[in-house]
């Protein structure tokens, strides 16, 4: 894992010291909310229905276990007990007093952590593969790209002040699990023709009202040249970026209005010009030094069966169940990578307990090697856990709520907080992930099911991703009354593509049932149990679901 | 010094101190001054060839959506770029400054003038900016007292010539204050 040095520290405790100030300030009157607005929200701190927010930046989803026992602390010190994770792979603490904020801010710094540019229209927390330096599909760690990329972008004097916020993910595997053509930037890795490392370059993705794929902008940038040409996309951006319009000030909009070869003509003629300066080039020592923060554990060399594990699945299916859907491979022979679901049936998506924290930091001691991910599925993960341990870290797990073999099936849904808590929502979404967790809850169901996102957003900014959903689930206000209409066809991985609306939209009492109906109509239409939800919708279009929903038109 | 007396006679920020304007603005058919003139950028690209028999220092105007490339070829005979904040949050002309210190390689006065705040400005001086026109009656008390918001520990080589930043560590874009 990267660790500060005492320039991070200063950084990090000149910032804070900043911000308490600005607190201070507004709370004398000095500062109006106008004006702190942007200040607030550059530390992380939302003015939501009821309360004042706080997101924590988790950078490119790595933690420590030390860090997120200050996590847990921070639920139960300055919270009600629980803290959610969000699908930025961030954490939002809902329920924190504005004068306790620097007080947060302070216990952070002391487990190098911090709260910036987690909101605000600025560049946000950079994420990547939550398996990143564990998958054994990488070509290469995306995380240390991720972490100069953050700290680049840390209180960037230009770009602070963008037009709207800027997100940019990064994937070290073609299996894209960062979606990143749904980012304002997405980085691929790849292997240049001289074997060298270098990206792909995708702009202009995004969800929100008006989603889109991002298009590729450039085939291969070498390595060294990475914050050259992000520094170059960002002031195309910073100076043509709508602001008259908040809806369309995103990135994507102007890539759209512009067109994307006019856009990779502007982005590859400021390129040009910001390489003569030569200040942003990466050393080839200094992306060495990076990366060696993020080195492979020294695990010790397993053989890649182990007998132990075989045992205990034979000895019980739900262990064998958790194991299949949960447990991914290593890049180390023997070893698994595991999602510690925080979707348990008619729970609520990505909140954990204070106490659920400590345990995952304890078992991530034990387990794997004091590392945990937090995936923008809402999810945590141990990555580097021997297959011999899957037995007990399971039971242990299993103690706190926390062995629920869902993940990538219909129950594993990614939910925005919807109604219950934002200031924006128009419905709710966590009631409705519970209705159908519980739903289709019981495991034969799941399994027969098999691979299945649902994903749902209380409203049209789309934070719950339903448009990258095999089915998507929107909330909308009709005269007054809550009305969820469905998407179909959604992906976010390297197939990207935006769901398409089947029809009218379902009251809260019909949803469920309106769910239960496509899902039944896939189980019944599909070639054979190989055949994805995904795969179906793509083979059939949306005719049949629209006749199993409305009737034959 | 109560800064509500001098926010009129002293509203130029620069130096770390108030001080005179000494700038006069000639809008779109107003006469141009003996003095400094400050002209808006269309205008002065306009009548430049008409101005340049002028014997007093010329200042220019530019709006966030104009571009400052129009400018560059000009700025040998331009003593002021003010660059406006029409709201504090619309970054723009930070990217103007930029432009014209570290690409067009411009030493005169780059003034941030409109909506301008305490919190934005250690920022606005690290874009290039080394004048600020301040209305905002706490910003003037705080900087009156003393009190500029930066953050020391740069985390960009911006290039600016307003202030000196050295490398901090190996990082090559990381920087201190001198």
């Amino acid at each position: 894992m990267y660790r500060y040095d005492e320039f991070d520290h200063g950084f990090v405790a000149a910032r804070t010291a900043q911000f308490r100030d600005q607190v201070e300030r507004r709370l004398s009157g000095e500062l109006t909310e106008d004006q702190f607005k942007p200040l607030r929200l550059m530390n992380g701190v939302y003015l939501q229905l009821h309360a004042y927010m706080l997101r924590i930046a988790i950078p490119y989803g790595t933690l420590s276990a030390r860090q997120l026992r200050k996590l847990a602390h921070i639920g139960r010190v300055y919270d009600k007990g629980y803290g959610h994770f969000t699908t930025r792979q961030n954490i939002q603490f809902n329920w924190p007093a504005l004068k306790d904020i620097p007080a947060i801010l302070d216990e952070l710094a002391s487990v190098e952590m911090h709260a910036l540019q987690t909101s605000g229209n600025c560049i946000r927390n950079v994420t990547t593969d939550h398996f990143a330096g564990a998958a054994a599909d990488e070509i290469a760690d995306p995380r240390p790209y991720a972490e100069i990329l953050r700290q680049w972008s840390s209180i960037h004097p230009e770009f602070s002040y963008l037009p709207r916020k800027f997100k940019i993910a990064v994937t070290g595997a073609p299996s894209d699990r960062a979606a990143i053509q749904l980012h304002d930037i997405g980085l691929e890795l790849k292997r240049g023709p001289d074997g060298a490392t270098g990206f792909a370059v995708y702009v202009g993705g995004g969800q929100g009202r008006t989603p889109m794929i991002a298009h590729k902008v450039r085939d291969y940038l070498p390595e060294e040249e990475l914050l050259t040409y992000i520094e170059a996309v960002m002031r195309v951006y910073n100076l043509h970026g709508r602001r008259d319009n908040k809806y369309k000030a995103r990135i994507k909009i102007l890539v759209h209005e512009t067109g994307a070869a006019e856009i990779t003509r502007q982005i590859e003629a400021e390129y040009e010009e910001v390489r003569k300066t030569d200040l942003l080039r990466l050393p080839e020592s200094e992306i060495q030094r990076i990366a060696a923060y993020f080195a492979p554990p020294d695990l010790p060399e397993k053989p890649a069966r182990s007998g132990a594990l075989e045992a205990a699945k034979a000895d019980s299916r739900e262990f064998a169940t958790f194991v299949e859907n949960n447990v991914t491979p290593h890049k180390a022979a023997g070893y698994g990578v595991v999602t510690v679901s925080l979707k348990p049936i008619g729970g609520i998506p990505g909140d954990a307990t204070d106490r659920q924290m400590e345990v995952v930091a304890d078992l991530a001691e034990r387990y794997s090697q004091s590392e945990i991910r937090v995936s923008h599925e809402q999810n945590l993960v141990l990555p580097h856990v021997a297959l011999d341990d899957l037995p007990a870290l399971y039971a242990s797990l299993k103690a706190q709520g926390l062995a629920t073999g869902n993940a990538g099936l219909v129950t594993d849904i990614i939910a925005c907080p919807g109604l219950d808590y934002c200031a924006l929502a128009n419905a709710r979404s966590i009631p409705l992930a519970q209705d159908l967790s519980t739903r289709f809850g019981s495991p034969e169901r799941q399994k027969e099911i098999g691979e299945l996102k649902i994903k749902i957003s209380g409203c049209i900014n789309a934070c719950g991703h339903h448009h990258v959903g095999h089915i998507g689930l929107l909330g909308v206000d009709k005269r007054g009354e809550e009305v969820y209409q469905i998407t179909l066809g959604g992906s976010g991985d390297e197939t990207a593509s935006v769901g398409a609306l089947v029809g009218p939209g379902f009251k809260t009492e019909e949803v469920v049932d309106a769910v239960e109906t496509v899902v039944d109509t896939y189980l019944r239409l599909r070639e054979s149990p190989d055949e994805t939800f995904l795969a179906a919708v793509r083979r059939l279009g949306q005719q049949p679901f629209k006749e199993a929903l409305y009737g034959a038109a | 010094m109560t800064t509500e007396q001098t926010a009129a006679d002293l509203p130029i920020w620069r130096d770390g101190r108030f001080q005179a304007d000494e700038w006069a603005l000639a809008g779109e058919g107003e006469a141009v001054s003996e003095g400094p003139a400050l002209l808006p950028l269309a205008r002065f690209l306009a009548e430049r060839e008409a101005l340049a028999a002028r014997n007093a220092p010329l200042g220019v105007l530019v709006e966030p959506n104009e571009a400052i490339e129009e400018l560059a070829p000009h700025l040998d005979r331009v003593a002021l770029v003010a660059l406006n904040f029409p709201k504090y949050a619309d970054g723009r002309a930070m990217s103007s400054a930029r432009l014209l210190r570290e690409r067009y390689g411009y030493r005169g006065e780059v003034r941030a003038v409109g909506d301008v705040l305490i919190d934005q400005m250690p920022l606005m001086r690290r874009c290039g900016f080394d004048a600020f026109a301040v209305a905002n009656e706490p910003t003037r008390r705080q900087l009156a007292a003393g009190k500029w918001p930066d953050v020391p520990f740069y985390l960009q080589p911006t290039g600016a010539t307003t202030q000196h930043e050295i490398p901090a560590g190996t990082r090559p874009w990381a920087r201190r204050p001198d």
